[in-house]
């Protein structure tokens, strides 16, 4: 990585779907131990940008640099072995596997070969401890023999975001990781974020305004695809063109 | 120790199958026609336990697993033409020759999925089965005859019938145990993510098409070995060994036994060829009857016949 570059940056990415610019001439960056947050309303675009930032979907045309590397050809599971984790606005978890083996299906990606057939890999402690320590940063090590698919819908979501540490990311992308949490739900998973900052690069797309407002050090806003307002948050807030289109007069807190 | 019972524990139903088989020569069924009835039901055992791998562990529902398995016995035919009939070299040639066609054409199934998957399964099968049926060298349709078995160190061990059911049973016993650990190895464990989950799995790192085609043709691998034991038990091969039917009852067997089981699956296969056979002595019409129990089986044992010991306890508990 170049010494101070960003960690992500986006450099005039289009996408059309049919006649729909869904992402149109989008650049951005984002620097080491920086939360930049996307805002926009619904359709404005912003899980087709977190897709081709993953290598989900390709883009039209413009770039994605990732630690200084043009990584636009690249399929998803390429760029997550360079240290680019995502999470899902519906969550994605393994739901037959516990918390634990899902965190260590991570730590697994990025130590030593798959391709060892008779070992059991469950206990395995090189495996398994990483996933641990991922498990208590998002507090979750409690739950981790139960199966995913018990958990609720608030701990899957702290659980896909500790598969993603598990990773031990450069960047994460986090695609609107407070949708449909609870208030209680919503304010542990605030905690755990802010509790990564300076750790880590994160990209944030998210609708809870407070939450982006009260974690992000940057913020892009998104309409019909493109950026139209980038700056910290109290510039954000103050700017007109963004309360015109996106914030509404009267929800502007 | 409360690790090793657990594993005790669940080790115990393929434990207590692979026992009540080693038992059966002693408990009165040592007549041929019975041994001769076991060792099949071993052998197709064999071929629905590494079915159940691709569909229970790897999501790959193959509908073509009977070809790989005739390519077992035709590799059997093909060396025993040549002169070649010690074990040593057949089995691990069968095994070879399958693994390969696996290889190839699961290097072009495994990009499908779904119905998509099973239909180029079938034709791939289907390939197979017409293939088989145009080798003149080797009967064609009329299928080839083997005047003797294959042996072992040189001796003739698969010719008795009782040596014949130890080597069957043994084998039985390896591709269980190696079938169970390469699902909870660390290969195994990126490929049941990726049937529960591929996006996910794609996700932390992983594409899911290496794990997924090297399974398929070590699986395939198995069921060529279960294809070479075949030809050695009827001494006879035809093309009908890789016709679809058999792939339909080998994924019958599979589910039967409860999808993801590998005890299962030997228990599904087991009870398939005895009631097979036991249905057809009482009546030509058998298939009238086999018919609708498969159709009951399915809907009533849940978790197959795997699952069966814990329905039936709940139903105890609950009357």
């Amino acid at each position: 990585m170049a010494d101070g570059g960003p960690v992500l940056e986006l450099r005039g990415l289009r996408k059309r779907f049919g006649g729909l610019a869904v992402t149109d001439d989008v650049s951005l960056a984002v620097a080491p131990g920086a939360i930049h947050a996307v805002i926009g309303p619904n359709g404005a675009g912003k899980t087709t940008l977190v897709h081709q930032i993953s290598g989900l979907l390709a883009p039209d045309s413009g770039r994605v640099l990732f630690a200084g590397e043009d990584v636009t050809a690249l399929p998803m599971h390429r760029r997550a072995r360079l240290g680019l984790a995502r999470t899902f606005q519906i969550t994605s978890v393994v739901p037959g596997f516990s918390a634990l083996e899902n965190a260590a299906l991570a730590v697994q990606a990025r130590s030593g070969s798959s391709f060892r057939l008779l070992r059991p890999a469950a206990g395995q402690l090189a495996l398994d401890d990483p996933a641990m320590e991922a498990l208590e940063a998002v507090g979750l090590a409690d739950r981790a023999r139960t199966p995913a698919g018990a958990l609720s819908h608030g701990e899957r979501r702290q659980l896909e975001l500790a598969v993603a540490l598990a990773m031990r990311p450069r960047l994460l992308l986090l695609d609107e990781p407070l949708a449909g949490a609870g208030p209680e739900e919503a304010e542990r998973l605030v905690g755990v974020l802010s509790g990564l900052r300076g750790r880590y690069a994160i990209l944030l797309v998210e609708h809870d305004m407070p939450a982006v407002f009260a974690l992000a050090d940057g913020i892009s806003v998104l309409v019909y695809g493109r950026v139209v307002a980038t700056g910290p948050p109290a510039a954000i807030r103050a700017n007109p063109e963004v309360r015109a289109a996106y914030l509404g007069e009267d929800d502007a807190a | 120790m409360e690790r090793a019972s657990a594993a005790l524990r669940e080790a115990s139903p393929a434990l207590l199958l692979l026992g009540l088989l080693a038992a059966a020569p002693f408990l009165g069924f040592g007549q041929g026609y019975t041994m001769t009835l076991l060792a099949r039901a071993m052998i197709l055992a064999m071929a629905a336990v590494s079915l159940s791998v691709l569909v229970g562990g790897a999501g790959l529902v193959s509908l073509g697993h009977a070809a790989p398995l005739g390519v077992g016995a035709y590799a059997v035919v093909a060396l025993d033409a040549a002169g070649v009939t010690e074990g040593l070299v057949v089995l691990p040639g069968a095994a070879a020759a399958a693994a390969l066609f696996a290889l190839a054409t699961g290097a072009v199934a495994i990009r499908t999925s779904g119905v998509h998957f099973i239909m180029i399964t079938l034709a791939f099968g289907q390939m197979a089965f017409f293939t088989a049926g145009s080798l003149t060298a080797y009967g064609g349709d009329d299928g080839y005859t083997l005047y003797g078995r294959t042996e072992l160190f040189g001796t003739r061990l698969l010719e008795d019938r009782l040596g014949f059911h130890w080597v069957c049973l043994g084998l039985l016993a390896a591709v269980l145990l190696l079938c169970r650990l390469l699902l909870a190895s660390r290969f195994g464990r990126v490929l049941r993510a990726s049937r529960e989950n591929p996006l996910r799995v794609r996700a932390v790192g992983f594409e899911p098409y290496p794990f997924r085609l090297l399974a398929y043709a070590l699986m395939g691998a198995v069921a060529g070995l279960a294809g070479a034991l075949l030809a050695n038990a009827t001494e006879f091969v035809a093309p009908s060994y890789m016709a679809w039917q058999r792939s339909g009852d080998l994924l019958f067997m599979a589910i039967l036994g409860g999808l993801g089981s590998l005890p299962g699956a030997v228990a599904g296969a087991l009870a398939i060829v005895l009631l097979e056979e036991w249905l057809s002595e009482l009546t030509e019409h058998w298939r009238l009857i086999f018919g609708p129990l498969l159709i009951l089986s399915v809907l009533f044992l849940r978790g197959g016949l795997a699952g069966l010991p814990a329905q039936l306890g709940g139903l105890l508990r609950r009357g």
